[in-house]
């Protein structure tokens, strides 16, 4: 069963990490992705960004990516941490940790996540910047396909 | 009655974030709420101008225009989502 949260504040990557392994020696590897605010957005710079959600879908969906992700590849946990609200530049945003006994499972399973993520968890990003009105963020092309990658894929 | 919810862009262009609104008959699918939007005023005029920018959940579940509704939904709209 993933850990699945939705939060303000900051997460502690040491501590999710060192929870997922808490109590358990079939554990080989710890797959682990951290998004990060960048602080420009085409080439401008930005004052921050802020991530609105919609409670309750949210972390429907997030649930059922890391069930999808707990499906096609053998984990010994998955958690997933997301941010929400006003946040700065160099803040992390998002935390994705898988654990499997072999790397490769890990490792996949941690770029499928984030690549569902970013298109099917209903989060929408806007950015404060430095010169000119706040801009909410277009979603990318080159993230439907990062996403539609994993349907094709044969495991 | 259906409650609506809107987030990002679509709740700036709608003034608000959520309304209670009577399903009226002929109104049996997330497009035909778009289209009843569209029509009610000015500001759904301007949220809903181009339809293919817009995303839909019913009961919290992805939607497409097709998807049925039913008294009692939660239905809500917004931009592609742009997380993680």
């Amino acid at each position: 069963m993933a850990t699945v949260r939705v939060q303000t504040p900051a997460f502690d990557t040491g501590a999710e990490l060192a929870a997922l392994l808490a109590g358990r020696t079939d554990v080989g590897g710890i797959g682990c992705f951290v998004g990060v605010v960048r602080g420009t957005a085409g080439g401008q710079p930005i004052l921050s960004m802020t991530l609105e959600h919609y409670p309750g879908m949210t972390e429907r969906a997030l649930t059922a990516i890391a069930a999808e992700a707990e499906a096609r590849w053998e984990l010994q946990g998955c958690t997933v941490i997301h941010r929400h609200g006003r946040l700065l530049p160099g803040e992390p945003i998002v935390l994705v940790l898988t654990a499997s006994a072999h790397r490769q499972a890990a490792l996949d399973a941690t770029a499928f996540l984030i690549d569902w993520l970013k298109t099917r968890a209903p989060f929408w990003k806007h950015e404060e910047m430095a010169e000119g009105g706040p801009r909410w963020v277009e979603a990318h092309s080159g993230d439907d396909a990062a996403a539609a990658r994993w349907d094709t894929m044969k495991l | 009655m259906a409650r609506i919810l809107y987030f990002a862009w679509l709740r700036e262009r709608m003034g608000r974030t959520e309304e209670v609104l009577p399903l009226p008959s002929g109104v049996e699918t997330v497009g035909g709420l778009i289209a009843l939007l569209q029509q009610r005023d000015a500001a759904g005029a301007g949220a809903f101008a181009h339809p293919a920018m817009v995303r839909a959940a019913v009961n919290q579940e992805f939607a497409t225009p097709g998807t049925p509704l039913q008294d009692g939904d939660e239905v809500a709209f917004f931009p592609p989502v742009t997380g993680g």
